[in-house]
């Protein structure tokens, strides 16, 4: 399958400050792409090459199989800024009849792609009057018109609350099943976790990482905790079996490595009927995403 | 197509909403009634109709009033974007900065042109309610009607051109003021200057009907007071117009357009969102 999106040695500078150095990466059709990054890693300046409107120093760059900002890439390729803004004159259904008739599709369907993002209710209020989430959700229907094949969002679930993310990721799952290629930005790690295929980690205009999580948790190779709560009045035993852990209150706390972890949770296991509970505690996303921003020296 | 008339509509809408399409309309028709008013006095020994008196006078108002207009509605039309946050998103659509300012100037043009039709309107029905003669100037009203627009069209490209130039709306208004106090104003001043200073010279023969020719404002007024009958009642550098050929003028007014919306693309064309 030909990728949606290839980015080969990409460089940006601006002035002597470099916004990427030799950036690579594909994104396959139906692929759900989350990119992270601190403030300023460059996350928005690939966005923002990617879709043709900042042009780029050295590397290759194909967007739908034509050139970033070509009339074929605009024409597959659907964007939602970080906060979103729109002329606040404009009610939200006259904005998205606006952006339906710059894609060549029938203005009529504006109201259902309003409906869609939850919006209908105040489809013919003037957008300065909407709040940022609702100012998100315009942002969000017209990232839906037509059918586009790349989605490149910066940071989409921004300003909307836990129930909206839940139907926003579920209609990012929706158009990844019908093969669009979705590019994210996020802040929220938890969420990225659980909704994404594969995470890229751009740190200082580096790609310091990339891959799905569990392939990123093994080269991390953080350690992992176990939380081991003994039986009433067993502790002192527990300890002796495990002597590198720490006691803290009633429980003991202790970490090792991604290869060690069977081997301590068959000695825990041995310790049979004086174990009452055991908690196992993969590294967090944060903590992966730290390592590898971390070692690039941020 | 599509996307140039959708555009235009949006933005149609948007002047709607924020009055400019009242307040040009009412400023033109207010100009009008007060010019109409001045100019109901006796007129009888210039010997033309009143219609065309009236036009003589509108013209020396449009010259102002246009380009100030025009200057005022687009001033913010690419730096309000930028400022807005609203061009990037724009750009990634499938429509080329060529569509999009075409887009706005027609929407913006249709104000203009409104307010025009309404302004002249008003001036026209007060000279034939009074004057039955007024018929023969009829012509002239038209005359000035559509080389208004190309006023306006000019005037609408340098100010999309120095909206994209300045990328800040409050960069841009000064900019705006600055143009029009200086093509519509000082230039003329400039010229009177120089001609006095000249007394008569190489400069006044030769230089000053082309640099009449190069403001589009000057070339506007020699335009509509040339193919007048009524050059005499109009005053200032429009004495010039009979040593200025017709086709000169006209052809300065259609090209000034171009020139302006070209200008107004390749520096559109420069903005990175």
């Amino acid at each position: 399958m030909t990728p949606t999106l290839t980015l080969q040695c990409l460089t940006k500078t601006y002035g002597a400050q470099r916004a990427l150095s030799d950036v690579s990466l594909t994104v396959a059709p139906g692929e759900r792409v989350a990119l992270l990054g601190h403030n300023g890693a460059g996350k928005s300046t690939m966005m923002k090459i990617i879709l043709g409107l900042v042009p780029f120093d050295s590397g290759e760059l194909q967007v739908t199989g034509a050139a970033p900002g070509a009339p074929e890439a605009r024409r597959h390729v659907a964007y939602l800024p970080e906060n979103a803004a729109f002329h606040p004159a404009l009610t939200g259904l006259e904005q998205i009849r606006y952006y339906l008739s710059l894609r060549g599709e029938s203005p009529s369907l504006a109201m259902e792609l309003l409906n869609r993002v939850g919006l209908g209710h105040a489809a013919t209020r003037r957008i300065g009057t909407y709040s940022k989430g609702m100012r998100q959700r315009v942002g969000l229907a017209q990232t839906l018109i037509g059918k586009p094949r790349l989605l490149v969002l910066d940071e989409p679930t921004s300003g909307l609350d836990p129930v909206s993310r839940r139907d926003f990721y579920e209609l990012l799952d929706g158009l990844a099943a019908d093969g669009a290629s979705i590019l994210l930005s996020s802040h929220a790690l938890t969420e990225v976790e659980a909704r994404t295929d594969r995470i890229l980690i751009l740190s200082g205009g580096h790609l310091v990482a990339e891959g799905r999580l569990a392939d990123l948790r093994r080269r991390a190779s953080l350690p992992i905790s176990f939380h081991v709560t003994p039986r009433q009045g067993s502790l002192p035993e527990v300890h002796l079996a495990l002597p590198e852990a720490a006691v803290s209150g009633d429980s003991l706390t202790l970490t090792c490595l991604q290869d060690q972890k069977l081997g301590l949770l068959a000695r825990i296991s041995q310790l049979g009927s004086k174990v009452a509970d055991i908690d196992i505690q993969p590294p967090s996303l944060e903590d992966i995403y730290s390592h590898f921003s971390k070692r690039d020296g941020q | 197509m599509n996307r140039i008339t959708a555009t235009s509509r949006t933005e149609f809408r948007i002047a709607l909403r924020n009055r400019w399409v009242a307040i040009s309309i009412a400023m033109m028709a207010l100009f009008s009634l007060v010019l109409s008013a001045a100019g109901s006095s006796a007129t009888g020994t210039i010997g033309a109709d009143r219609l065309s008196v009236v036009v003589a006078s509108l013209t020396s108002l449009a010259v102002y009033l246009v380009p100030l207009v025009a200057l005022l509605m687009s001033f913010d039309a690419i730096a309000g974007e930028v400022e807005r946050g609203t061009l990037p998103l724009l750009l990634t659509y499938p429509v080329s900065r060529i569509e999009v300012l075409l887009g706005k100037l027609f929407a913006h043009l249709a104000i203009l042109a409104l307010a025009l039709a309404t302004g002249y309107g008003i001036a026209a029905a007060a000279a034939l309610s009074v004057d039955p003669e007024a018929i023969a100037g009829l012509p002239a009203l038209w005359r000035l009607m559509w080389s208004s627009v190309l006023l306006g069209a000019t005037f609408l490209g340098v100010g999309y051109a120095i909206s994209a130039l300045a990328r800040r709306s409050s960069g841009a208004a000064g900019l705006a003021i600055g143009i029009w106090l200086g093509l519509i104003v000082l230039y003329d001043l400039g010229l009177l200057a120089a001609i006095v200073a000249d007394n008569g010279g190489v400069f006044t023969t030769r230089f000053f009907p082309l640099a009449l020719l190069a403001n589009p404002a000057d070339a506007f007024r020699l335009f509509n007071l040339a193919a007048s009958q009524a050059t005499s009642a109009a005053a200032g550098v429009s004495g010039a117009a009979t040593s200025v050929p017709i086709w000169a003028s006209l052809t300065s007014i259609l090209v000034w357009p171009v020139a302006a919306l070209a200008f107004a693309t390749a520096a559109f064309r420069k903005v990175i969102p």
